[in-house]
């Protein structure tokens, strides 16, 4: 077998070094009664030939679409050096960079990423990133948890995704703490109802996300105040491309800045992998869960990178640290750093610009055909929540049948439909034509 | 790092007016950004490199030279489990049909995908004795935490609030107890025997003292010695007498592969870290993939712990390990893993103390070198190793010896790379003891020397913004 | 050797408490200091906070090692030591002197008859 190289010679001088007469009797102190003694029932050992075959068929059974659905997932475009460079073994198979001599490559990348998140999310500072945007939002609930002595719960407007709500419900649930839902008027956070929840106390955070689930951007100007004034963090997550051009969790006054680095060039992949992001103030840095990179010099004087703040985390604190991660997403981080450098200050604005050029493009589009109407009056970036007045599910299957993935269904009435930079003007008139034809056709 | 161009930032090699990207131009009229609200806008823009594209490529080629992974050379990282990640994983994995799916298609257009997800379910249950699993925890610790919650919605679903303790062996990985909290409950230490296995007669007492509070037990068998728990029947017994359910840290599964399956050890529920087991990339720190398992009846009680479908672009590679390996070679897996960590420790043993001297599994610890005279420590000899172009073993883990080395070869690895390596350990023995300052500044060969911990933890710098501000203030 | 002042309380958990009327200064053992090595951030707690004794009222940290801190004595705090955001070496320079952590307003000062004297933590030290 390819992957296992022992000879039988060698397999017999091993064995005889290691004082074991046999394979089995490395295994003497497993009790007989749990060996496990029969054949797995498994296929047989494939061939590179057959394995590509095998895939062949499975690749077969899906119908990748011309995409215009997001709702946390995104088709955008990324140059292909991208892929080519994280593919590099050097940055494939090594490990975690305990060995800061040997894993310079790795700690420099990472202090590049925390860099440009920062950056992008106007915060001072990121950890060097979380496993998804929907995680990243829990431990972002659970870090405020643990900086907000005496708090009880944590509120969450709903006008988040609901995917990334329900594993906070998961986290709030195990962790121990609430979870209270901060009504919507017109797509958009009430605040009014945040101001009574936060009268009530004990609130250590509240959670928002921008451009929201409805692809609404959201005003927040004096929402920072509203929660610092009742002791309580002021948490974002936000689509990350968006912020190319939207105003930053920083600006806005975020204590943290969260969500999914994916709208960032990352195949959508069937949802994963993603990675996920973390910003702070600094003055939360040591509040703040996960790996972090950090500079230093070594005994030659020269500057280095170096994992650094491991104090707060799980392998030394072990039952009293406030999160248990102990990875990261580093070749996703890798990733979004390459991207972010050769997109670069520019290169993201130009594409921000497209998606939005192109999903107002859509929209009008849409609504001009008189089936479809705004969902909300309220400005929205590259993504757009409408009714419909069809059936949704028969719609986004016909388009599916013609190969369009036409978007994601909000409910029996709404949905919500993302454009990026990769639509062409083509793309979408041939989807508006589409859905025309099969308009007609049920006529 | 010697090169001043490639050992700087990406930022420190922008130059305004560059660029690295090609768009498409603008056919939707007169639509911008600009017709949103200002108030809605950033004021300022993000500070990003600007960069042609060759520069982008030489630096980023350049940084994965001062990198060192599985396909550069002998890794025995103890407890990671540093096999091969084959290529055609990546290929299959890159194949545009997978890679383009969004999660939120109709089920019926990613019928392939769905596919991949099921087989890897039933082939991991087949292996590892249990009933289903879910592929959605994105790493090991996250598959744990996952884990800790079906174990928690169980016994709520029958009205057993009471048991919030988890019995977790002293010698456990830090994630076990970290997970517990996590997950609200609360750690109750199992004290190891001399030889590193659970106290039963602890176990029992503790058992016995916490009479009805006991949601589970979590054990890592072999543990993180590397000794196989014998045990386990007995322990398991006690755990479910009491109504608690046992619960096994898949880090250790590879040993196991051919020889016994955590099902019929008396384990519930367990995480695989694919990313050791089945070979998919350790990628620097993840992407991994944690799926987790349970026993018959459990599978209701799986919990929503990400958006989306977990990381199906890391499972698809160990469903195509599993598929290469195949039937026939699966069962040599954990054998020969198991052979070549005992042929270290056998050749290894008379130069470097070996606390417990018995017949490991995938991995062994070593307590430092035997001849404690020449001051040089288990940071030294793994620093050394850095210079004869070997990755360090895992240091200082686990807690129960100070000098902890663990070595674990895994059953990639021919005998010749193992000889190689054994043949360096036992030459750093002797430079210990001739030239003990050398080993002791090691490593001399790679890009940078020892680097200040103390610095970096006491004055934090982990931007760009930063360390430019920090580099005018000492101006 | 570690460093054991004589006149000071010493708790289990190698805090110690020096009384100057009815204040407490509270630092960590020089035993302590040197079993976490380098000190690289401590944790202290704001101005009239109230502690507890044997509750957490802060943590040290080094480079591998994050140890909390447990009240020794009950009373609200009436300074912390500054110097320590930028000094944390201090601890490790002068666990008695410059290093001390916070100060307090005892209140309860029969909580002093539980800790231990120098004689009695010196022993304790031995035994670890």
């Amino acid at each position: 077998m390819k992957y296992l190289p022992h000879t039988s010679e060698e397999l017999a001088e091993m064995l005889s070094v290691a004082g074991v007469k046999s394979l089995d009797d490395l295994y003497s102190d497993v009790p007989e009664a749990i060996r496990f003694r029969r054949e797995y029932n498994l296929p047989e050992a494939m061939s590179e030939i057959e394995i590509r075959n095998y895939f062949d068929r499975l690749a077969s059974l899906n119908d990748p679409l011309i995409c215009f659905a997001g709702a946390g997932c995104y088709d955008h475009y990324a140059p292909s050096i991208v892929q080519s460079i994280i593919q590099r073994s050097e940055f494939l198979t090594c490990y975690t960079p305990y060995q800061a001599e040997i894993s310079q490559g790795t700690l420099h990348y990472i202090f590049e990423f925390q860099s440009m998140m920062a950056e992008m999310t106007g915060m001072d500072i990121s950890n060097a990133s979380m496993y998804d945007g929907a995680t990243a939002t829990a431990e972002a609930a659970i870090m405020a948890m643990a900086a907000g002595k005496k708090c009880t719960k944590v509120l969450v407007s709903s006008t988040i995704d609901p995917r990334v709500r329900a594993v906070l419900e998961t986290y709030a649930h195990f962790h121990g703490f609430g979870l209270e839902t901060v009504g919507e008027t017109n797509g958009q956070t009430d605040r009014n109802d945040l101001q009574a929840r936060l009268n009530e106390g004990g609130v250590a955070g509240v959670i928002v996300q921008q451009p929201n689930y409805y692809g609404v951007i959201e005003d927040f100007s004096g929402m920072a105040d509203i929660c610092h004034n009742a002791k309580s963090l002021f948490i974002i997550n936000s689509i990350i491309a968006d912020l190319a051009v939207l105003k930053t969790p920083g600006e806005w006054g975020a204590d943290i800045a969260v969500g999914d680095g994916q709208s960032l060039g990352i195949p959508m992949n069937f949802g994963g992998p993603g990675v996920g992001y973390m910003c702070c103030t600094e003055k939360l840095l040591r509040k703040m869960p996960g790996r972090i990179v950090g500079l230093t010099k070594d005994n030659r004087e020269q500057r280095a990178f170096v994992l650094t703040l491991q104090a707060r985390e799980q392998h030394i604190r072990r039952q009293k640290a406030t999160s248990n991660i102990c990875s990261n997403q580093s070749l996703m981080a890798l990733y979004v750093t390459i991207y972010l450098s050769l997109m670069g200050k520019q290169g993201i604005k130009e594409a921000a610009e497209l998606s939005y050029a192109g999903a107002h493009y859509l929209h009008d589009e849409l609504v001009a055909t008189g089936w479809f109407k705004p969902k909300f009056d309220a400005p929205f970036f590259n993504e757009f929540c409408l009714t419909y007045d069809g059936d949704v599910d028969a719609l986004i299957e016909e388009c599916a049948d013609r190969g369009f993935l036409v978007g994601v269904k909000t409910d029996d009435s709404s949905i919500l439909i993302a454009v990026t930079e990769q639509r062409t003007k083509q793309d979408i008139d041939n989807l508006v034509e589409t859905i025309k034809s099969i308009r007609e056709d049920a006529v | 790092m010697n090169n001043r161009l490639y050992g700087n930032l990406i930022f420190e090699l922008s130059h305004p007016g560059r660029k690295g990207y090609s768009l498409p131009a603008n056919q939707f009229g007169s639509f911008s950004t600009s017709q949103l609200p200002e108030t809605l806008l950033r004021k300022k823009d993000a500070e990003l490199p600007e960069c042609d594209e060759l520069t982008v490529v030489r630096h980023y080629t350049n940084l994965s030279h001062n990198n060192f992974g599985v396909n550069d050379g002998f890794y025995p990282l103890g407890s990671c489990t540093m096999k091969y990640n084959p290529v055609i994983n990546e290929e299959i994995a890159a194949r545009p049909e997978f890679t383009a799916i969004h999660p939120l298609q109709p089920e019926y257009t990613c019928e392939g995908s769905s596919a991949v997800a099921a087989e890897l379910r039933r082939m991991l249950s087949e292996i590892t004795g249990l009933a289903d699993f879910t592929l959605n925890p994105m790493a090991g610790a996250h598959g744990e935490l996952t884990g800790l919650m079906i174990i928690r919605s169980y016994h709520e679903s029958r009205g057993d609030n009471a048991r919030t303790k988890v019995i977790i062996p002293d010698s456990a990985h830090g994630t076990n107890p970290a997970s517990a909290a996590v997950c609200g409950l609360e750690v109750v230490e199992v004290k190891s025997l001399a030889d590193g296995t659970v106290d039963v007669d602890d176990l029992r007492r503790l058992v016995a003292e916490n009479q009805g509070t006991i949601a589970a037990m979590m054990m890592t068998n072999p543990n993180t010695l590397g000794l196989f728990e014998r045990s386990i029947p007995e322990i398991a017994e006690l755990i479910h007498a009491e109504g608690g359910l046992m619960y096994y840290d898949g880090a250790n599964l590879n040993p196991m592969l051919g020889a016994c399956r955590p099902g019929d050890m008396g384990f519930d529920v367990m995480h695989i870290n694919l990313h050791k087991t089945f070979s998919t990339p350790h990628g620097g720190g993840g992407p991994g993939s944690g799926p987790v398992g349970v026993r018959s009846g459990l599978e209701q009680f799986f919990p929503t712990v990400g958006a989306f479908n977990g990381n199906f672009g890391v499972y698809i590679k160990a469903l195509v390990y599993i598929l290469t390996i195949g039937r026939e070679n699966i069962k040599m897996v954990g054998p020969l893993a198991t052979l070549n960590a005992n042929y270290i420790k056998e050749r290894l043993k008379d130069v470097y103390e070996l606390p417990i001297d018995s017949v490991c599994k995938h991995e062994f610890v070593f307590n430092g070198l035997k001849d404690k005279s020449t001051g040089v420590t288990t940071m030294d000899v793994a620093k050394r190793l850095l210079d004869y172009g070997y990755h360090a073993p895992t240091i200082y883990f686990p807690l129960l010896f100070h000098e902890s080395l663990m070595i674990e070869p895994t059953e990639n690895e021919s005998k010749e790379t193992i000889d190689g390596f054994i043949e360096v350990m036992r030459c750093i023995a002797e430079e210990a003891k001739e030239d003990p300052e050398m080993v002791k500044s090691a490593p001399h060969t790679t890009p940078i020397g020892r680097v200040d911990d103390v610095l970096a933890a006491k004055h934090p710098v982990v931007t760009y913004k930063q360390l430019i501000s920090c580099a005018d203030t000492n101006a | 050797m570690a460093k054991i002042e004589p006149g000071l309380y010493y708790s289990e958990s190698h805090e110690y408490v020096r009384v100057e009327g009815n204040i407490g200064i509270i630092g960590i053992s020089d035993y302590a200091q040197h079993a976490l090595g380098n000190v690289v951030y401590v944790d202290m707690p704001e101005t009239d906070d109230e502690i507890t004794a044997g509750e957490d009222f802060g943590a040290v940290e080094s480079v591998k090692a994050a140890s909390d801190l447990i009240a020794p004595v009950s009373g609200t705090v009436v300074e912390v030591n500054e110097a320590l955001e930028d000094q944390p070496e201090l601890i490790n320079q002068d666990a008695y002197g410059e290093g001390w952590i916070i100060k307090v307003e005892l209140s309860d000062k029969s909580e002093l008859d539980a800790l231990m004297d120098g004689a009695a933590y010196e022993e304790h030290c031995n035994n670890e």
